[in-house]
């Protein structure tokens, strides 16, 4: 059964597209619990709440773009306020019992979603519409938009963290957080505001990804376990790693996704995690420790 | 070792099986079955905090126990003619058995988040499975089959009532209960909880902790299968929403709420969760899970010791 | 007075290890803490940077009680921490290393360049090797990184954790001379040292201290002369 080489090309365009969008989210999971061993399993959900907000935006000003800043806007103040709320009195204690606050976070974000903004699901019109020919399909410009976009956060959050006065703070938080603390650097502020950065992105993947998949109330576990997924495979804390695994967890989706159903390609995922847990626990894409 | 708060621990555990035994007679039938659904739920929570309360090891795949105890049930009630109980028992324990080992071979690989994620994916797995293979699992429908008779070894049977099945799952969860308090109070159980203490500690003191490990896996998923048949049961159906994560988030509310590693706490957890949900949804409709979620998480930060523990602590003082 | 302990007690999770610590430095001053290995010198210096916080007793700076407060206050306040392992930033560069002590509010950007100036003149070694990984120096390095990151706070104090520790004799005496133009330069320094030449040498007095308190306390002069004390607290 061979399958001709231009289906397979397509699925490559799309899983790098796919790929993109779950490593903008996969990052600020991952920078998250690099700086603050947080595993937040709410994650996905912050892509659904930002995905809903933008949705509203969107609908009610019929402008892509600011629907997509007052989303991130939003979630990143609410996710600032969830972290101050609930996770800073759990510093110290183990991390099982910031996996169940934040499952119970996610469980009623989930059912909020539903209460705010009804059970159906929304649409997000895309801001530029239009196709190209790619080979014998007529492709959505937007697809390639959301792709770059995707990448312009990445890199932007990865310059703010090389250069600039407060990437300087939240690496040495992240590295050594009581010695940042003893150099004067306010580590409860620095954890804040990198959760709300994670939660920005969050939300920012949920509304670029609206477009392509819609917003639906359960899309949010979903994401969290595909970013847990990508996180594990790229190596937790890395940030690199996790753009590599996303993109690299999508394209075999996709490529999946030519043999059998959607439903049944995510098992690839799965496979992925399991070999990476036994062959290579610390990360696929993460150098060899020395 | 004062010997009052013994008394009063088997007093109250006495009295709480007598309630549940007389409930079934005196209360309307949707109480009754919701009696007999909080012992199957407090099964499954008591399976959790095997591994949750006593290992420490936080546990998102129950729903994978669960679900593969059901289906098995279901596989025997489907497949044998006519369809024995013990059968179906001995079919449901054997497939839990057989996720449980394999989760077990992952578990003792696995640290903490590590493991609690990879548990999460393997629900999602069989949740995947069960739900596209729908020639043999039935796909998104499940499966539906009769109820098999309690028969007596050659002595006969007897078809089930709502009544009789309630007293059958009281009789299995008890001891169940009573096995797994054996088994947590012996020198193995005091080997898990230094595990969940400080397990470079107990490794260097010489125990091999994988095989602990293993051991606490497989215990808590045979019990999880145990009350997955229990469910087959009592409903007659087999679905893949019961394999889906919800179910494991459920339980691990149960644990959380009741009191993690108390054996008790748990079921009292599931109880209360039950309640509450029903409680609710009166109020909220099916909105019942933010003020439950936000108790759950409120209850997480400040009450990390459940309602159990909460409670022992009072009564101490 | 610009630091005293009063009476500290301090825990590590169930161990009590500092039993009623009290001791005092005055502006400018060079004191000494010495000490066998795990009586407790280490964790003084913690419980003074605000790392481990005490169970009793009050860290009195500048007069006010101070016990308690987070870390990242009191670097504001003056007290500056070079503890025992170093803790370089591995992954940051040099001068980033340098940088995390210099973003403080109120410091101008000429202020932090002058700063930066001088460290580079007591460090040459670090103004060569500003934009390497920390990671990569050698121990020496990062023990003067160490000591120049704490300079950036331009502190009233500095707690200075066993320095010497691991290096090699010529930048023990080089560490030395560091101590002493810091303390000629007006800054307070509280040594843990395990070299007592170098210690009574550098320093104006010291405490020695026993099982979780000071048992003894001395100036220098004297200490150099009392060889039976140091042997009974310091001898192996």
């Amino acid at each position: 059964m061979a399958i001709p080489l231009d289906q397979i090309l397509i699925q490559t365009v799309t899983g790098l597209v796919n790929g993109m969008v779950l490593a903008l989210v996969a990052s600020g999971l991952t920078l998250i619990f690099g700086i603050m061993d947080v595993v937040n399993f709410a994650h996905g959900d912050l892509v659904m709440l930002g995905a809903f907000v933008g949705a509203t935006t969107v609908a009610t000003t019929g402008n892509f773009w600011l629907g997509l800043l007052i989303a991130a806007v939003t979630i990143a103040v609410f996710g600032a306020l969830l972290q101050v709320t609930t996770l800073r009195p759990l510093i110290g204690r183990d991390p099982l019992t910031t996996i169940l606050a934040t499952f119970g976070i996610s469980l009623v974000l989930q059912k909020y979603a539903i209460w705010q903004w009804g059970p159906s699901a929304r649409q997000i019109v895309e801001p530029v519409s239009g196709q190209f020919p790619l080979f014998y399909l007529e492709y959505p410009w937007y697809r390639i938009l959301t792709a770059l976009l995707s990448g312009a956060i990445i890199g932007a959050l990865y310059l703010f963290l090389k250069y600039g006065k407060y990437g300087i703070w939240i690496r040495a938080t992240t590295q050594d957080r009581v010695m940042a603390a003893a150099m004067g650097i306010p580590v409860p502020l620095v954890h804040t505001a990198v959760f709300a950065i994670g939660a920005a992105m969050a939300a920012a993947s949920g509304v670029l990804f609206g477009p392509l998949g819609g917003v639906t109330q359960n899309m949010g576990f979903d994401f969290t376990l595909r970013a847990f997924i990508v996180v594990v495979v790229g190596g937790m804390g890395n940030l690199g790693g996790s753009i590599l695994a996303a993109i690299f967890i999508s394209l075999l989706e996709a490529y999946a996704s030519l043999v059998v159903s959607p439903a049944q390609a995510v098992i690839v995922s799965f496979v992925a995690l399991i070999l990476t847990l036994l062959v290579r626990p610390t990360g696929l894409f993460v150098p060899t420790p020395k | 070792m004062s010997q009052r708060p013994d008394l009063a621990y088997w007093a109250g555990v006495v009295i709480a099986v007598g309630l549940l035994f007389v409930a079934p007679l005196v209360l309307p039938p949707f109480w009754a079955r919701f009696a007999t659904e909080i012992l199957i739920w407090g099964l499954l929570a008591m399976s959790s905090d095997i591994l949750i309360g006593y290992t420490g090891m936080v546990s998102f795949g129950h729903s994978a126990f669960f679900g593969l105890g059901m289906y098995g049930a279901a596989a025997a009630l489907l497949t044998t003619k006519p369809p024995n109980l013990w059968l179906t028992l001995l079919y449901g324990l054997a497939a839990a058995a057989g996720v449980a080992a394999f989760v077990a071979f992952f578990a003792t690989r696995l640290r903490e988040i590590y493991f609690s994620i990879t548990t999460l994916v393997f629900s999602q797995i069989f949740y995947v499975i069960i739900f596209t293979w729908t020639e043999v699992t039935g796909g998104e429908n499940g499966l539906t089959f009769r109820q098999p008779a309690l028969s007596f070894l050659g002595l006969g049977s007897l078809p089930f009532t709502a009544t009789t099945l309630h007293w059958f799952v009281l009789a299995v969860v008890t001891i169940s209960f009573l096995v797994l308090r054996r088994i947590t109070q012996s020198p193995f159980g005091k080997v898990l909880q230094s595990i969940k203490e400080n397990e470079p500690r107990t490794r260097a003191i010489g125990y091999a902790v994988e095989r602990y490990k293993i051991l606490a896996v497989m215990l808590s998923g045979l019990f999880a299968g145990l009350a997955g048949v229990l469910y087959a049961l009592q409903n007659k159906f087999a679905a893949p929403d019961f394999v889906f994560f919800t179910v494991s988030g459920e339980v691990v509310i149960f644990n959380v709420m009741g009191g993690m590693g108390t054996l008790v706490g748990p079921v009292a957890g599931a109880a209360f969760f039950l309640l509450l949900r029903e409680g609710f949804s009166r109020y909220f409709t099916e909105y019942y899970l933010i003020p439950v979620g936000i108790i759950f998480t409120a209850m997480v930060i400040f009450m990390p010791q459940g309602l159990l523990g909460f409670l022992k602590r009072r009564l101490n003082s | 007075m610009l630091l005293r302990l009063e009476d500290i007690q301090t825990y590590y999770g169930k161990s009590h290890i500092l039993h009623g610590v009290s001791l005092e430095v005055q502006a400018g001053e060079v004191v000494g803490l010495l000490g066998r290995n795990g009586v407790g010198k280490s964790t003084t210096m913690k419980t003074v940077a605000g790392v481990v916080r005490p169970a009793a007793g009050r860290v009195l700076f500048e007069g006010k009680d101070v016990a308690g407060l987070p870390p990242y206050k009191l670097a504001h306040m003056g007290i500056a921490w070079v503890p025992e392992d170093r803790r370089v930033f591995r992954l940051l560069t040099v001068l980033e290393n340098l940088r995390t002590g210099l973003e403080r509010p109120g410091v101008t950007d000429q202020r932090k360049h002058a700063l930066l100036e001088k460290v580079y003149a007591y460090f040459p070694v670090l103004a060569e090797r500003r934009s390497q990984a920390a990671g990569t120096l050698s121990g020496g390095e990062q023990q003067m990184l160490a000591i120049a990151r704490a300079m950036m706070l331009e502190p009233k104090i500095i707690l200075l954790d066993e320095p010497t520790e691991g290096l090699m004799p010529r930048m023990v005496s080089q560490i030395k001379d560091i101590v002493h133009r810091l303390g000629g330069d007006g800054v307070a320094i509280l040594l843990v040292e395990q070299n007592v030449p170098l210690t009574l040498d550098a320093t104006t007095r010291c405490y020695i201290m026993e099982k979780g308190t000071v048992q003894h306390h001395a100036s220098s002069a004297e200490l150099r002369a009392n060889h039976a004390v140091i042997r009974q607290y310091l001898g192996v």
